[in-house]
């Protein structure tokens, strides 16, 4: 018999054994009998009309089995990829949502739009049909800028979308703002890009898909944060498939981040294809294929201004952001750059009036959508820039301009003018943690020692807060939602008591094999490695939103939590009657279900033996078994936060920037696994550094084509660009979770690009640096220095 | 063609296309899924195989290639030979959670143990310049550098015994 393990403590994650020894099991691992090969054809250029395709080279091709297009779609009925969120500009209009069909027709849109879709006997020979197949594109011009794209003589994407704009989109209260303005002792402006990027999950997105003619069912296996989601949206809404006709399974998945939220196009066309030539058919992606194809994040051009009294306090943010959508509406697209971005603009500062103007735009590349952090690091990118800023200019210490706006511990719940009510947070001891941790006071000696050596060294502060643990249903209803987000879990106790969980989240890395089974060992006194944690398969498990948004342990662990409550309520019933006592005398405690003030008890496996076995049981009012399952949809958003330190040396001969020390001091409420929340929190700070210093789509202009379209041309964070971070907690509990909990999978992208370019700033501030657009790349970073013109290295 | 070869311990004859790339190979026609490929371009590292006792990264490596040398793959990784034993490397990554969503992680662990083979006495700047050619997108590499600092100590301190 093992031990409970629960809350706070740090096992070893279970889910590690299968994939230290090579045996996971992801989608490109699996094999079907018969199975085929499919291959998509994507469009090589940024926009063109879609004159023709002729299938017959490609189909007389040895081993090719069927050339799928946009013309069989059409003569097929299916529907459209759906997007699920509907937003509204000020007056209540809705958002331009042309159509994103599966195979494109009649135009493409972007570099990747798929165009076709060939299976063979074998990869090859599916590439061979691919090659043969005759396009007739009429290339036009292309826009991919946001400033570009918004322009009046821009390509427009869309015959009924006027500039390109998808939604005029508003947030706050513009007069108040206005007002707040003119009675400024001054005002900081800052213009700023938030650099677009590409998760690169390291397993690229795959999918097999089988038909069963006898049962009339579909499987499709496929790369997803979100199994039953897909089934949704896929089977509902474009393959008018009946839910229980479709199983989607999301076996393994080699990390996320966003980029496999989405409903996308190649698991409707895969899925549909297997019907059509009866055969399994399989698809992998390639790398180079996921740059053209996996959704990209970011994407901004912002003006900002911030108006303060004489005494630095913050009296009003006007933010104007464009934000690129690429060529159409991804699954949450709209409500990334708005819902995400606009209501996060407080802070942790008490600033009373924020009016927010996003427009949404349409641009011939890849559709843009969430990742990781999703609009929260878009946000606190402005509003810890301009803060930098705006102590800069008025002589201010940075950190003391940030102590005079902080809403005080005491101060919450605390009811910001974007919408947001946060519940709890502490961000003064956050900033008093990192300000010891980072050991600040003695930063001028090592700048010092930097300079000797010719370096400019910088530090660079983020207190941030973020929104996440989606979402309230009926919040998220209001601003657009057209799905609920809630999540659920099953407890099934066997007659044995061990447990297995079905729950609705995704784990692709954040270690919810360990987590949730801490959280069933310590409620229900089982021994962890009496709990299994089933997720990723619609056929075993009841329904789920997935993995997004910080949200599993916030909303999964939530609903799990409830229905173990339930488990307890239902063993004590059964105890109740066993040990002829009122169910009101019934405690459960470590594992046992006793009688208050007496010494008569049962076990936990008695009781599960007993609802399995009811030969002595209350029938009449009681059912055998012992499964409980709950949904929950949380009251209000979770608020993690926290404050990030950076400290960077640059190199003014090469412009190199170098990150020398990191450290994070967060508030993500209860812990219940450090060891997994610190894994979190590097990989999540990393991912911002990554964004700060090295990573950038870059498209070509006119043409379309993407630039940086492999691992070669995009940058990815190595081991060698990093130091040892040090990352702690500083936690106040959520006070509408039930365990307390608030999140952590996001934090550290959403803090850290600030910190990395607020120091980077700031060690070139003394050549009159005031601002650095990411990525921070030696190119970029030499020039500046160049164009300072000032006195380089003091040799 | 035929190529012979000693595949994790055992000889092994087969018939090859040569244009078949070993990752492939491993993956397709001998059914060890545990060699992931993550890119096209021979940066990522998820495939990195042992040949004749040095790291490779088996996308770009031919099957022909294989006549002759000894292949070890991540699922002929293991402690004292004929145990159910892990290797200290893959202990060490579970003691240091040096993994997330496990896919890189198969090349980070034969990268790793080649470097540990390679240098002794390994300082963390090692370990990050070694681990260049190896992308994780999860870890932050924290973990993994503690990992593999811990697990080169504990295969130098075996190899003591």
């Amino acid at each position: 018999m093992g031990n409970v393990i629960g809350i706070g403590a740090a096992p070893k994650r279970k889910e590690d054994q299968r994939f230290l020894t090579g045996r996971g099991n992801y989608v490109s691992d699996i094999k079907r009998p018969g199975m085929a090969a499919g291959v998509f054809v994507r469009s090589p250029h940024g926009h063109a009309v879609l004159r023709g395709i002729d299938k017959s080279a490609a189909l007389a091709a040895p081993g090719v089995i069927a050339v799928l297009t946009g013309e069989d779609v059409k003569a097929d009925g299916l529907g459209s990829l759906p997007c699920g969120w509907g937003i509204s500009d000020a007056k209540g209009v809705p958002m331009k949502e042309p159509p994103f069909p599966m195979l494109a027709q009649g135009k493409v849109r972007f570099v990747g739009d798929m165009v076709a879709f060939v299976v063979a006997e074998t990869p090859e020979q599916a590439n061979v049909g691919a090659e043969l197949l005759k396009i007739d594109y009429e290339v036009l011009p292309s826009v991919v800028g946001l400033l570009e794209a918004v322009r009046p003589n821009a390509p427009q994407l869309f015959d009924d979308v006027p500039n390109n704009i998808c939604c005029d989109w508003e947030l706050g209260d513009k007069a108040a703002v206005e007002t707040a303005f003119k009675k400024a002792a001054h005002v900081a402006k800052l213009s700023l890009v938030n650099n677009r990027l590409i998760g690169n999950p390291m397993e690229p997105r795959a999918a097999i898909a089988e038909y069963e003619p006898g049962t009339d069912r579909f499987t499709l296996w496929t790369t997803s944060q979100f199994p039953h989601v897909v089934r949704f949206l896929m089977g509902a809404l474009v393959l008018n498939i009946p839910q229980h006709k479709l199983r989607v399974v999301a076996p393994d998945v080699g990390g996320g981040f966003g980029v496999k939220q989405f409903h996308y196009g190649e698991e409707a066309v895969i899925t549909w294809a297997a019907k059509r030539v009866r055969r399994p058919v399989k698809w992998v992606a390639s790398r180079s294929e996921g740059y053209v194809s996996d959704r990209h994040g970011r994407d901004h051009v912002t003006e900002a201004e911030l108006a303060l009294d004489e005494t630095g306090k913050f009296l009003a943010f006007r933010v104007n952001t464009l934000a690129n959508m690429g060529g159409y509406l991804s699954t949450f697209g709209p409500n990334i750059p708005t819902n995400l971005y606009g209501p996060l603009l407080g802070g942790v500062y008490t600033t009373p009036a924020i009016y927010c103007n996003v427009k949404v735009v349409f641009t011939n590349t890849v559709p843009v959508d969430a990742y990781r952090g999703a609009g929260r690091p878009e946000a606190t990118f402005v509003l810890e820039r301009i803060v930098d800023v705006a102590a800069s200019e008025m002589g201010i210490d940075r950190v003391e301009i940030r102590r005079r706006n902080m809403i005080p511990k005491e101060a919450y719940p605390y009811q910001t003018p974007v919408l947001v009510q946060y519940d709890s947070g502490d961000p003064m001891g956050c900033l008093d943690g990192a300000l010891v941790a980072a050991d600040v006071k003695n930063f001028g000696i090592r700048k010092a020692a930097s300079a000797s050596k010719g370096k400019f060294r910088g530090l660079g502060y983020s207190t941030y807060v973020e929104a996440c643990g989606l979402a309230p249903s009926r919040f998220a209803g209001r601003l657009g939602a057209r799905g609920g987000l809630y999540e659920s879990a099953t407890v099934r106790v066997h007659p044995t008591g061990q447990v297995t969980v079905m729950i609705g989240t995704h784990n692709h890395g954040q270690g919810h094999e360990t987590t949730f089974a801490q959280i069933v060992s310590e409620k229900l006194g089982v021994a962890f490695e009496n709990v299994d944690i089933v997720f990723g398969d619609t056929d075993r498990v009841q329904f789920g939103m997935g993995t997004y948004g910080s949200r599993s342990l916030v909303v999964g662990g939530a609903a799990l939590s409830k229905a173990t409550d339930k488990v307890i309520a239902k063993g004590k019933k059964i105890a109740s009657h066993l040990l002829e006592a009122a169910e009101v005398d019934i405690q459960f405690e470590a594992g046992k279900f006793s009688v208050a003030g007496t010494d008569r008890s049962k076990t936990f496996e008695e009781i599960a033996g007993a609802a399995y076995v009811p030969h002595n049981y209350p029938l009449e009012v009681l059912e055998p078994g012992l499964e409980e399952q709950a949904y929950y949809d949380p009251v209000n958003f979770t608020y993690p936060g926290g404050c990030h330190i950076a400290e960077v040396e640059v190199d003014p001969e090469t412009g190199t920037v170098t990150l020398v020390n990191y450290t994070a001091v967060d508030d993500v409420g209860t812990v219940i696994n450090p060891m997994i929340v610190e894994g979190q929190l590097h990989g999540g700070i990393v991912q911002g550094v990554g964004q700060a210093l090295f990573e950038n789509a870059v498209y070509d202009e006119g043409s379309g084509q993407l630039l940086s379209g492999s691992l070669m041309d995009y940058c990815m964070p190595r081991a060698d660009h990093l130091p040892m971070m040090k990352v702690a907690t500083h936690s106040t509990l959520c006070t509408h979770t039930p365990m307390g909990v608030k999140g952590c999978g996001e934090v550290g992208t959403i803090g850290s690009p600030a910190a990395v370019i607020n120091a980077v700033v700031d060690a070139l501030s003394h050549l009159g640096v005031t601002h650095v657009d990411m990525p921070a790349t030696p190119n970029r970073i030499w020039r500046l220095l160049q164009n300072a013109s000032l006195p380089v290295a003091a040799e | 063609m035929q190529i012979s070869f000693t595949l994790n311990g055992r000889p092994t004859t087969m018939d090859v296309e040569p244009a078949t790339l070993v990752a492939e190979l491993l993956r397709e026609q001998l059914s060890l899924t545990g060699t992931h490929i993550g890119c096209d371009t021979s940066q990522c590292g998820a495939c990195v195989v042992h040949l004749d006792g040095l790291p490779v990264k088996s996308c770009t490596l031919l099957a022909p290639a294989l006549d002759g040398a000894t292949l070890l793959t991540i699922e002929g990784l293991q402690g004292a030979p004929g145990s159910n034993l892990m290797h200290p490397m893959q202990e060490a990554f579970r003691e240091h959670h040096g993994l997330q969503c496990g896919f890189c992680t198969p090349g980070m662990l034969m990268t790793a143990v080649a470097l540990a083979v390679e240098k002794p006495n390994l300082t963390e700047a090692d370990v990050r310049h070694g681990l260049e050619g190896n992308i994780c997108r999860c870890t932050g590499y924290q973990n993994i550098v503690i990992s593999v600092m811990a697990g080169a100590a504990a295969m130098n301190a075996a190899k003591g015994e």
